[in-house]
């Protein structure tokens, strides 16, 4: 079996899983944000159960439209804020507390190896990291588990990806999964598991890791998944005291496809507009100039790339015309790069420090476009309309790309300053 | 379960994003979801179309967002079953869970056009072009699913059972 078939067949008191099989699994974590909750515990009221299933397996977190940018958000981030203390939900994280969901959970530790995680928001499939099963999926999917802690899932075909090779200096995960993703397309592993593995994940941080499977799902992928290793063990011994449950896949197992990549000569990727698969090499992406610039998201918010931003940007300044938006992707990261000194560079630099909040990602709030403004960002979707205004274009890369691109005043690398 | 309505056309790749862009998403009920459904790209769809219009559209309708709004904004704007080559994962979840029904037809999707009036049967998959003629077959719905479906929903469903 692969390790997303263990996991799973772990969680419905199986021997063994094949793709194709109806399950009923048990979840250890329930995740929803201050959009998807609202809805959720509609559906919860409507089923009737006097309590949630278990307090602690259950995590509530406020980063979508917070701090609240309108009136409605605030009516919504209410109801979610009463749900959670009338119902004693254990990790509900007021702002001040915790940051963005994908950030936060693995950072205090709440998701472990062998976990399965079912979220209200697509992007759950960033747990994969830990050598955990998450995915995504819809309000009232999520109502459900929050009254009995189950749901049923198919057993997905799992796609690996062989990564092999040495990085280029500034070459990171996000490059490896925009490149995967322009391999795979949009929609090439729909309904799959996508398995990274190799030599070049086993040497790979655990914030790339965060960032690879984190985009998962902009191949339409169930769950995206990493072996645990020793990076991993310990980064979860720093923060939980449960014992995880370590998965790997057997030699022989079934993969539907097996897909090969040589690194060496990879250089860093800039999604075009408007779609995250449509991806060109930096020395092919012309001249593009820019409005803004975002750094921050739970696919690239995290320390390591803060660090990353300001490895770039110490003693420079910003393009004139840019504006450079970063919002640390939670209160602790946002208190560590204050103590290193990176918040003092991006600030030197020009850039303009924002809350933990998902914000102008999904073009929310803290940072819109208008009509006919090109942004670079370090998120995960470029679609029609998805930082503001219709007629915007976003363009995504890595934090390296965005603060080099934010001095240049156009889309560039390092090694142009 | 016979469904007839006139068809509207969309192409491949239909995101969440497209269908309610996040703006809107300060609000969570249907009716009020409707009227910003396909704002970016076909503003005042809801206006435009008559209550059982059928959508049909290519691969991969509903990619991003885990967002049970979209479904629930096509549901709320009228619409009575969706048709497509192929969905995104969350979204078919999410549209059968809210009683939307959906159902995959790669021929259907290639040759129905704009306007034309089609009818579904969801119990046996057969979709007609009354304006062509042409009949097509889609993979018929599991019991249990068009149960959900006939149920308004998987909330409903659970409370029957």
């Amino acid at each position: 079996m692969t390790i997303t078939e263990k996991i799973l067949a772990d969680h419905s008191n199986r021997k063994k899983v094949s793709p194709g099989d109806l399950i009923e699994v048990r979840v250890d974590m329930a995740l929803a944000n201050d959009i998807t909750t609202p809805l959720a515990i509609q559906v919860f009221n409507e089923i009737g159960n006097p309590d949630v299933f278990d307090r602690e397996k259950i995590a509530l977190i406020p980063d979508h439209f917070t701090p609240n940018k309108d009136i409605n958000s605030a009516q919504q981030a209410k109801m979610m804020r009463e749900f959670a203390m009338c119902h004693h939900i254990t990790h509900y994280y007021e702002l001040g507390q915790g940051g963005i969901e994908h950030i936060i959970l693995p950072e205090k530790g709440l998701v472990i190896p062998g976990d399965l995680v079912i979220g209200a928001d697509s992007h759950t499939c960033t747990y994969g990291a830990l050598g955990a099963f998450s995915s995504g999926v819809g309000s009232t999917d999520l109502g459900v588990i929050m009254a009995t802690g189950k749901t049923w899932l198919k057993v997905p075909p799992t796609i690996k990806i062989e990564y092999e090779g040495e990085l280029s200096p500034w070459v990171r995960g996000k490059d490896l999964i925009l490149f995967t993703l322009g391999t795979l397309g949009v929609d090439g592993a729909t309904y799959r598991a996508l398995e990274f593995s190799g030599p070049v994940i086993t040497r790979l941080p655990m914030a790339q890791r965060f960032t690879i499977t984190n985009m998962a799902v902009e191949a339409g992928a169930k769950n995206g998944i990493i072996e645990p290793d020793e990076i991993t063990l310990a980064f979860v011994a720093q923060r939980s005291h449960r014992r995880p449950l370590v998965c790997t896949s057997d030699p022989g197992a079934d993969y539907e496809k097996v897909i090969k990549i040589r690194v060496d000569a990879l250089e860093p990727q800039i999604a075009f507009p408007h779609s995250p698969a449509n991806v060109r090499p930096l020395s092919q992406a012309g001249d593009i100039r820019l409005d803004q610039v975002f750094i921050g998201s739970c696919t690239n918010g995290r320390l390591e790339d803060l660090r990353d931003a300001a490895a770039v940007l110490k003693g420079k300044a910003i393009a004139k015309g840019v504006r450079l938006i970063v919002l640390p992707g939670s209160q602790l990261i946002f208190q560590e790069a204050i103590k290193e000194g990176v918040i003092q560079i991006l600030l030197n630099a020009g850039a303009v420090i924002g809350p933990p909040s998902c914000g102008p990602c999904l073009g929310g709030h803290l940072g819109i476009l208008a009509e006919g403004e090109r942004a670079l960002s370090t998120t995960n979707r470029n679609f029609i309309g998805r930082m503001g205004h219709p007629k915007s274009e976003v363009y995504l890369a890595s934090p390296v790309i965005a603060a080099a691109s934010a001095v240049l005043g156009s889309i560039g690398g390092p090694e142009e300053l | 379960m016979r469904i007839q309505g006139t068809a509207w056309k969309f192409g491949d790749n239909v995101d969440t994003d497209l269908i309610i862009p996040a703006r809107f998403l300060n609000v969570s009920d249907s009716e009020a979801l409707a009227k910003n459904c396909f704002a970016d790209i076909r503003p005042r769809f809801m206006d435009m179309i008559n209550p059982g219009d059928i959508i049909v559209a290519g691969k991969n309708f509903g990619a991003g967002s885990s967002r049970e709004h979209a479904p629930l904004a096509i549901k709320g704007a009228g619409i009575s079953v969706i048709i497509a080559e192929g969905f995104a994962r969350i979204f078919y979840r999410n549209a059968f869970n809210i009683g939307l029904p959906i159902v995959e037809s790669a021929e259907a999707a290639c040759s129905v056009e704009e306007g034309h009036v089609i009818s579904v049967d969801l119990s046996t998959g057969e979709i007609q072009d009354t304006h062509t003629g042409r009949r097509f077959f889609a993979k018929p719905l599991p019991d249990f699913m068009r149960q959900i479906v006939e149920a308004g929903g998987l909330v409903n469903y659970i409370k029957r059972s």
